[in-house]
C-alpha cells in the first residue's frame, strides 16, 4: 500500500503511523457517558471507503486524513487534517 | 458413518472409492427453530454443541463462501491458555480441556499435538512478568514451567541464546498447549453437526436481519428469506456490518493479519516458541513446514491480504531468534481478517434485540478458542444467558467499565 502524502509525494505504508476513524467527534467535556462510550468504543469500522488518520512519522510529520478502501486498499484521497478540519495554523 | 481402523480397512479393499460424503447439501427450509450465521470454527461449534449438548437441532448454519473458508483456515494453528486475567483464564482453560478430548468426541482426526507453547523472555522484568502469569495460571489450574536459560538451551537448540541486544534469558513453558490441524476442526464440528441433522446451508450469504418489535424473525439471504426464532451471529471479521443489518453498532475494529509456511524440512523445532521482545511465533507442522507469525498490519482492512513491510518485519524477528532459517525458502503466506474488539478481549453476549446474540471480537486469539467459544455460545443461545465461563465477555462491559484488557493497551484495536 502506497500512500502519496500532500507534502512528500508517494511512500510506502510503513512510514505512516495509523491511528484510524476520522469521522468521530470528540463529544463535549460534560457530554453523557454514553457519548463518551459511544466516542471511546463504538466504530462504524467501513467494509469499503471510509476516512482514517495517518501520521506521516518518517517524512514531513503532518497529520492526514486518507481516504481509502479497505476492501481493495485503494487510496482514494489524501489531504492535510487540518485544513480538512476547517483549522488555522 | 463412524470413521475407525476397521472403517479404514473395509474401504481399502474399494480402493477408498466408497467413503460416503462427510456432510449432505440441504436446500433451505423456510423456518428454523435457530440459525447461526457463519460457517467457520466457532459457528460450526456452536451448531455442533447445540445440538449435541441442548438438543436443538431444528438448526441451520448459514455461510456465505464454502466451510471453514475464513480464519479457521487462516491462522497458526496455536493453542494454548496461558492467560493473566481470570475472566480469561477459565474460559481458555476450558477450551483446552475440550481439545483434549475433541477428537473422540466428534470423531474426527484433527492431529491435536500437545507439543507444549515456550514463551521466552529476555530480561529480568520480563521474568518478573512471566512468573507472575504462570503463578496466576497455576492458581487457576493451568499448567506452567519458568524455565532458565540452560533448560531453555537444551529444549530449543537452534535458538540464538546470544543475541547481544535481546539475549534469551528463560521461559514460560506450558507443556498441554501445542497445536491442531485447523481444517481437521470445522470439518470435525461440520460432520458432528451434519449427523445429528443440522443443516450446512453454503454459499448462502446473509444479506438482511429481519427484526419485528424488538425481536428477530429472521434471515434475508442470497438464497431467499429464512425465518428463525432464534438468531447467534459468528461472522469474525465481519461481524461489524452483519450486526449493523440489525441496526447495532460494535466496538470492533477489523483488520488483517498474515501468517506463512515455509519449505518443509526435516524436525528441527518440537515446540511452539514465542519470541518475546517482539512479536512472532512458530512452530513446525507435521509436514515439516515451518508456520509461523507476527503482529497485524496495523490499518483496517476487508482484504484477506496485507503488505510487505509487515512480511519482512516478522521475517527479521524470525531470524532474530533462529539465524539458521535464513536459507530457508518461504512458500505460502495468507492474510484473514480479524474482529479486533477495544479491549482485545471476546464478545459471547445477548444483544439489545430479543432472539439475536452475538459472537465476535475474538482478536487473532480465535483459533485456540473455538471449542470453548462453540460451547458457550450454545449455552448462552440455549438457555438464554451467559455460561459462567463467558459471563465476563459482555457487550456492554465497555458502558459499565468491566473491560477485559489482558495487556492494558487501552481502546487500541491494533495494537492488541
Amino acid at each position: 500500500m502506497r500512500i502519496p502524502c500532500p507534502y512528500c509525494g508517494e511512500r510506502g505504508n510503513e512510514e505512516f503511523l495509523y491511528l484510524g476513524s476520522a469521522v468521530l467527534e470528540r463529544p463535549a467535556p460534560d457530554a453523557s457517558a454514553e457519548a463518551w462510550v459511544d466516542y471511546v468504543h463504538m466504530r462504524d469500522n467501513p467494509r469499503g471507503p471510509g476516512a482514517e488518520f495517518m501520521q506521516h512519522v518518517q517524512g514531513c510529520r503532518a497529520w492526514l486524513i486518507v481516504r481509502r478502501d479497505t476492501l481493495t486498499h485503494a487510496i482514494l484521497s489524501v489531504a492535510p487534517a487540518r485544513a480538512a478540519r476547517g483549522g488555522g495554523a | 458413518m463412524r470413521y475407525s481402523v476397521f472403517s479404514l480397512i473395509r474401504n481399502a479393499f474399494s480402493g477408498h472409492t466408497d467413503w460416503p460424503a462427510a456432510w449432505r447439501e440441504p436446500e433451505p427450509r423456510a423456518y428454523y427453530d435457530t440459525i447461526i450465521v457463519g460457517g467457520g470454527g466457532h459457528g460450526l461449534a456452536t451448531a455442533y454443541y447445540l445440538a449435541k449438548e441442548h438438543g436443538v437441532t431444528d438448526l441451520a448454519v448459514v455461510e456465505k463462501g464454502y466451510l471453514g473458508s475464513g480464519n479457521v483456515g487462516r491462522n497458526t494453528t496455536i493453542i494454548r491458555s496461558n492467560y493473566l486475567m481470570p475472566a480469561n483464564t477459565g474460559f481458555y482453560e476450558w477450551s483446552l480441556k475440550l481439545w483434549e478430548g475433541l477428537e473422540q468426541d466428534f470423531n474426527f482426526n484433527a492431529m491435536v499435538s500437545q507439543r507444549g507453547v515456550l514463551n521466552l523472555f529476555h530480561s529480568d522484568a520480563q521474568r518478573d512478568a512471566s512468573a507472575r502469569r504462570g503463578n496466576a495460571m497455576r492458581l487457576n489450574g493451568v499448567d506452567a514451567e519458568l524455565l532458565d536459560r540452560e533448560q531453555v538451551r537444551r529444549m530449543v537448540p537452534l535458538l540464538d541464546m546470544e543475541n547481544a541486544r535481546f539475549p534469551v534469558k528463560g521461559g514460560l513453558l506450558q507443556p498441554r498447549g501445542g497445536t491442531v490441524r485447523h481444517d481437521a476442526v470445522a470439518w470435525g464440528y461440520a460432520r458432528g453437526a451434519d449427523q445429528r441433522g443440522v443443516d450446512l446451508l453454503q454459499n448462502c450469504e446473509v444479506t438482511g436481519i429481519r427484526v419485528q418489535d424488538g425481536r428477530v424473525v429472521g434471515v434475508e439471504t442470497t438464497r431467499g428469506f429464512i425465518g428463525a426464532r432464534r438468531v447467534g451471529l459468528a461472522c469474525a471479521g465481519h461481524s461489524s456490518h452483519v450486526a449493523a443489518m440489525a441496526g447495532l453498532r460494535l466496538p470492533i475494529e477489523t483488520h488483517v493479519l498474515q501468517a506463512f509456511v515455509s519449505e518443509g524440512v526435516k524436525p528441527v523445532l518440537d515446540q511452539v516458541v514465542t519470541y518475546g521482545a517482539g512479536h512472532f511465533y512458530i512452530s513446525q507442522s507435521d509436514k515439516g513446514g515451518l508456520v509461523f507469525g507476527g503482529d497485524l498490519d496495523g490499518y483496517n482492512s476487508y482484504a484477506q491480504r496485507g503488505n510487505m513491510p509487515v512480511v519482512e518485519e516478522v521475517m527479521e524477528m524470525g531470524l532474530q531468534l533462529f539465524p539458521a532459517f535464513s536459507r530457508l525458502r518461504y512458500v505460502r503466506q495468507w492474510g484473514g481478517v480479524m474482529d479486533m474488539s477495544m479491549d482485545g478481549s471476546p464478545i459471547i453476549d445477548r444483544t439489545p434485540i430479543a432472539g439475536l446474540y452475538l459472537n465476535c471480537g475474538w482478536c487473532y486469539g480465535g483459533f485456540k478458542a473455538t471449542p470453548a467459544s462453540g460451547w458457550c455460545f450454545a449455552w448462552t443461545i440455549a438457555k438464554d444467558e451467559p455460561h459462567r465461563l463467558n459471563a465476563g465477555f459482555r457487550l456492554d462491559r465497555f458502558a459499565t467499565g468491566h473491560v477485559i484488557d489482558e495487556k492494558g493497551a487501552g481502546t487500541t484495536p491494533n495494537l492488541h
